[in-house]
């Protein structure tokens, strides 16, 4: 999306109305609702220690108390709060419930755009009968009576604002933001609370002299742009209510810009082949998934993480747009080697692809490559998928995964596919 | 707390799914005599959400839900 677009001040006649809905603490609400014993105990739900995901994904409002943060490793928590209840996560759950949220929503508005899970904004200017602030009420209302979990709700102008009003007040809450108190509320919180300011922004920021939401809404264009190319347009426009994105239609699929996947293995990878197993069965999950959507890449990106935690990640364009598996996971293969000398064990790799053209575009064929070939790989892929989709995804495997389960026994595919979405 | 029963369920003509009787511990069929509300409701005591029937049973009051493909009700626990 170009980022000017994202941020025009003359692109709506009239205000819309749009309301931020963040479930709170999501995961470890529905846990709680579903074991009425660990309601007034302190609550994280957390990744599998021993296969080292152990980190906090999601707490309760009493672990919150405590000082427990999503992000941190158990142990961590546990200083904090050491009676804390660590439960492993149910997906299945927490993508039910965020569908049934979705369909009270869908009373409201065909104006739902999820971000994650628990988080979506409505655009409800053409509600009719109710404005914003009786709509947010009667969500409230309603995802506590049907759900059995709370929510707080920011409705505003834009979406920037709605998605700081879901913030500001939490949990069980509901905040309006409009012309007239956007200044007093939004610009007096610190920089780092708005959508897009991240650490490394709000360090910059800081440097710069601007440490409020209001003091980036002040500071000259110009400079912000000196410091922060594109970026400063942007957060300047967020900044001054200028966000003119467009809640996405329910039906629309926001467009796809990457698939990628990643994983912390339960042991470190030491060796070369180490890293292959862990490549294919990565490579084989988002080449299904491109395929799923009819994409075809040309760009194959890599990230890897050693055991100290230092990390990078590196990038090659292909010649010809592909959706093959082992075009692919070779390509993969070949530039992890020639960008990693594995000095130090790895922890977590990961691969994703993005510079998509659709699946149906005409191919042009080449004297040069062996087009026969490419056909059987299409054919093999396609027969691989059918046979995954019927029988499971461990049904047929590449020999190179046999005899280490330890590394290659996981559906990154399948296993909790909550994928992360960007804003823009 | 949370107990999951059987229960003898019909479509009706449009579409509706209607409990009829409800199956209990010691075997016996108890006959649901009357539905008094249906609604999308959560349940805080048995924990859980879903489709909430209010139904009649033996002149009773009850609360049966219907969580995707199983009925739950809040049972009283037995010591």
């Amino acid at each position: 999306m170009n980022i000017l677009n994202a941020v025009d001040q003359n692109k709506y006649k009239k205000d819309r109305v749009i309301l931020h809905s963040d479930c709170n603490g999501f995961y470890a609400s529905v846990e709680c609702l579903h074991n009425p014993k660990l309601r007034n105990k302190p609550v994280a739900v957390s990744g599998d220690a021993e296969n080292r995901h152990g980190i906090i994904l999601a707490k309760n409002e009493i672990a919150k108390k405590y000082g427990v943060k999503t992000g941190e490793a158990i142990w961590q928590a546990k200083q904090k709060c050491p009676e804390l209840e660590t439960l492993s996560p149910h997906f299945d759950l927490y993508k039910r419930f965020s569908k049934m949220a979705r369909r009270i929503y869908s009373d409201y508005t065909d104006r739902i755009e999820s971000f994650g899970l628990d988080e979506a904004w409505l655009d409800v200017t053409h509600n009719i009968g109710k404005n914003g602030y009786e709509t947010a009420i009667e969500i409230n209302r309603r995802i506590k009576e049907e759900l059995g979990i709370t929510v707080s709700i920011g409705v505003s102008f834009n979406k920037i604002f709605a998605k700081f009003g879901s913030d500001y007040k939490k949990p069980d809450a509901i905040t309006l933001i409009t012309r007239d108190n956007y200044k007093d509320i939004v610009w007096n919180s610190p920089a780092e609370d708005l959508l897009y300011v991240g650490r490394a922004t709000k360090k910059k920021l800081n440097k710069l002299g601007i440490y409020t939401i209001g003091d980036i809404a002040n500071t000259p264009l110009g400079f912000l742009r000196k410091h922060l190319g594109k970026w400063g347009d942007l957060i300047y426009g967020f900044a001054n209510g200028y966000d003119s994105s467009p809640v996405a239609h329910m039906n629309e699929n926001s467009d796809v810009k990457s698939i990628g996947n990643s994983t912390t293995t339960p042991r470190d990878m030491k060796t070369f082949e180490d890293v292959k197993i862990v490549m294919y069965v990565l490579c084989d999950s988002v080449c299904r998934r491109m395929r799923e959507q009819g994409f075809m890449s040309r760009t194959v990106g890599i990230s890897v993480r050693d055991n100290e935690l230092s990390s990078f990640t590196r990038q090659y364009t292909m010649d010809e747009y592909t959706n093959l598996t082992k075009d692919i996971t070779t390509a993969a293969i070949n530039l992890f080697k020639k960008s990693c000398k594995m000095q130090r064990p790895l922890r977590s790799i990961g691969v994703s692809v993005t510079d998509f053209v659709h699946d149906n575009i005409p191919h042009q064929m080449s004297i040069l490559n062996n087009e026969e070939r490419l056909m059987q790989n299409r054919e093999l892929d396609k027969t691989i998928d059918r046979l995954k989709k019927r029988f499971g995804n461990y049904i047929v495997r590449p020999a190179v995964l046999i005899g280490d389960n330890g590394l290659s026994a996981f559906n990154p595919k399948d296993d909790h596919t909550v994928h992360p979405i960007s804003y823009l | 707390m949370k107990k999951y029963i059987k229960v003898t369920a019909t479509f009706d003509c449009d579409g509706n799914l209607i409990p009829e009787y409800i199956y209990w511990d010691d075997n016996r069929k108890y006959p649901i005599d009357r539905i008094t509300d249906v609604r999308y409701a959560a349940s805080l005591k048995a924990g859980g959400a879903g489709i909430r029937y209010t139904c009649m049973i033996l002149g009773k009051e009850r609360f049966l839900f219907l969580e995707e493909n199983r009925w739950f009700v809040d049972a009283k626990e037995t010591k």
